[in-house]
């Protein structure tokens, strides 16, 4: 069965269907991509993904569960995870406890533990440091980890997300253009990243691009949206050779 | 020494400002709204010690423990029936609908206890303390002065490591800068400023009784003032901003004091409130309030 099964999926904001009947299925591990024209949809779509907004119709079924319209947190723990298009950080907050709240729905101490400092909160702090600090070792970031997430240069910023969203033990990871205003060696780096956090955890990622050299590059599979639906899907080589696709990037008809 | 002890007792006076103002700053750092019924829960509070200590002699410290546990019910419904269903709406509805449970309270008291002042028996006095008295005599430092600035030390301290070295403080911080990304980080939104309004009624409580105790008489409006000084408190300290609650309050409480003792009684509390336009008008984020770039 698939991991995550999206089926005739669709939002209306008032009398605007901005997106209608999609259809979509991701298998564990593999990577795939979603790109479009601007206001096609697709970070429309990532928000119903992860409970941002309800959907007005279709069904989101994640391994074997219905998600669709729960609550972002609810959701969070299900197991979707994203980052966002313009960095959202915890700017006043370590680097390190950026990582840790994304743990944050899978270690439960009470109030009281946490205020008397228990032996209970010193096991559970303890194990979340080794976590979070392997995280960040994996991205580069583990020397930056006492750092506020604002004092961290804008390629590692865009680390840090990813690093935060796999802290929340996902098995879909959304990424809402990670390249974007990355220059040509970051996003080299970047694409190296995600194709090891794929082996590595062994989980599915969704990604948003528009350069296209990293969309072609790691993803298997790739949805085109445009004006909300779909257009095209396939492999770097067939989406690229698609008439419909290359009529929606450039115009004509 | 006249001065010493006129800072003393302007230091407890703005330890309970500050008790009540991170009530104040922390629901609007995390939960962005100003709860103005905060005031009226200390009054609340401050007449179920009256009750259960003043009227069936309980014990003065398990007064204030009932008295704490009646507020973090208190607050956490107000939370749940009045401001949770607004969380979307625009923060003037908030803010309107904080005033009007304000006024609820204080109407409800007057209807359940009446409007006469009840004379109110320190707590303090209750656990049994004595005055300080130093230099021979030349300096008397009330128990209640002494029990209030360590409470309020006591708390500070904890509620800093609370927020610090947490995963529900963690979860504060997280809501307070970004509760969007929080949520889809697996935060619990509402459960967060739940426990956010649990921590600040049930100081409340503890303000009330502090403030009682030193200030003995009990009125259904005699959280208002206060609850207004420790807002002022909390903006002069920097809205949001846990120290800062605590450096406003404290300063409050001395201007307020040494103006009444050296300038004018009838005019302190227009000096109190001079201070904070100053400060706004050379800090408008508070003393310790960060300032935000909005990026455009």
């Amino acid at each position: 069965m698939a991991l995550l099964e999206v089926s005739n999926l669709g939002i209306a904001f008032g009398g605007l269907q901005a997106v209608s009947q999609l259809d979509m299925t991701i298998e564990k591990g593999h990577l795939y991509g979603l790109i479009g024209p601007n206001g096609a949809g697709k970070t429309t779509v990532f928000n119903m993904l992860t409970g941002v907004y309800r959907p007005t119709e279709g069904n989101i079924v994640l391994d074997g569960k219905d998600i669709t319209g729960k609550s972002p947190e609810a959701i969070s723990k299900a197991g979707i995870a994203r980052t966002f298009q313009n960095i959202r950080l915890f700017n006043e907050m370590s680097v390190l406890d950026n990582v840790k709240v994304g743990m944050h729905n899978q270690v439960t101490y009470g109030m009281w533990t946490g205020i008397l400092r228990l032996p209970a909160y010193r096991e559970k702090e303890h194990e979340m440091n080794r976590r979070a600090r392997n995280l960040l070792k994996i991205f580069d970031l583990d020397e930056q980890a006492d750092l506020k997430a604002s004092q961290l240069p804008y390629g590692k910023q865009r680390k840090l997300e990813i690093a935060r969203a796999l802290a929340t033990n996902p098995k879909l990871l959304l990424l809402d253009e990670p390249a974007a205003g990355m220059n040509p060696n970051e996003t080299e780096e970047l694409m190296q990243t995600v194709r090891s956090v794929r082996d590595q955890f062994g989980i599915a990622i969704l990604l948003i691009e528009h350069d296209m050299n990293f969309v072609m590059g790691i993803c298997e599979e790739i949805t085109v949206l445009d004006y909300g639906r779909m257009i095209a899907r396939g492999d770097g080589k067939a989406i690229r050779n698609n008439p419909k696709v290359i009529a929606a990037y450039l115009g004509g008809d | 020494m006249q001065f010493l002890s006129y800072l003393i007792s302007g230091i407890s006076l703005g330890s309970v400002y500050a008790l009540i103002a991170l009530g104040y700053t922390m629901v609007y750092g995390i939960a962005k709204m100003l709860n103005f019924a905060h005031g009226d829960i200390i009054m609340i509070g401050s007449y179920v010690i009256f009750f259960a200590f003043g009227s069936f002699g309980l014990n003065p410290i398990l007064s204030v423990v009932l008295s704490m546990v009646v507020c973090t019910i208190l607050g956490v419904t107000i939370e749940r029936v009045a401001y949770r269903p607004l969380r979307e709406a625009p923060s003037l509805a908030v803010l309107i609908t904080a005033i009007g449970v304000s006024y609820l309270l204080q109407q409800v008291a007057q209807l359940l206890w009446s409007a006469n002042p009840k004379s109110f028996q320190s707590i303090v006095a209750g656990v049994g303390l004595q005055p300080l008295v130093l230099f021979d005599g030349q300096l008397t430092i009330s128990a209640e002065a002494i029990v209030t600035i360590l409470a309020c030390i006591v708390i500070m301290v904890a509620l800093t490591a609370f927020v610090n070295h947490t995963v529900p403080g963690h979860a504060m911080l997280a809501v307070s800068e970004d509760r969007g990304a929080a949520q889809l980080m697996g935060v619990n939104v509402n459960g967060t400023i739940a426990l956010t309004f649990a921590i600040g009624s049930a100081l409340a409580a503890v303000a009330g009784a502090l403030l009682c105790s030193s200030y003995p008489t009990l009125s259904p409006t005699t959280g208002a003032m206060p609850g207004i000084k420790a807002f002022v408190a909390a903006v002069f300290g920097g809205i949001g901003s846990i120290p800062g609650a605590f450096l406003g309050g404290v300063l409050l409480g001395v201007i307020e004091n040494l103006s009444k003792a050296y300038i004018s009684t009838q005019l302190s509390d227009a000096i109190v409130f001079l201070v904070l336009i100053v400060v706004l008008v050379v800090k408008p984020t508070g003393l310790l309030g960060k300032k935000v770039n909005v990026k455009v």
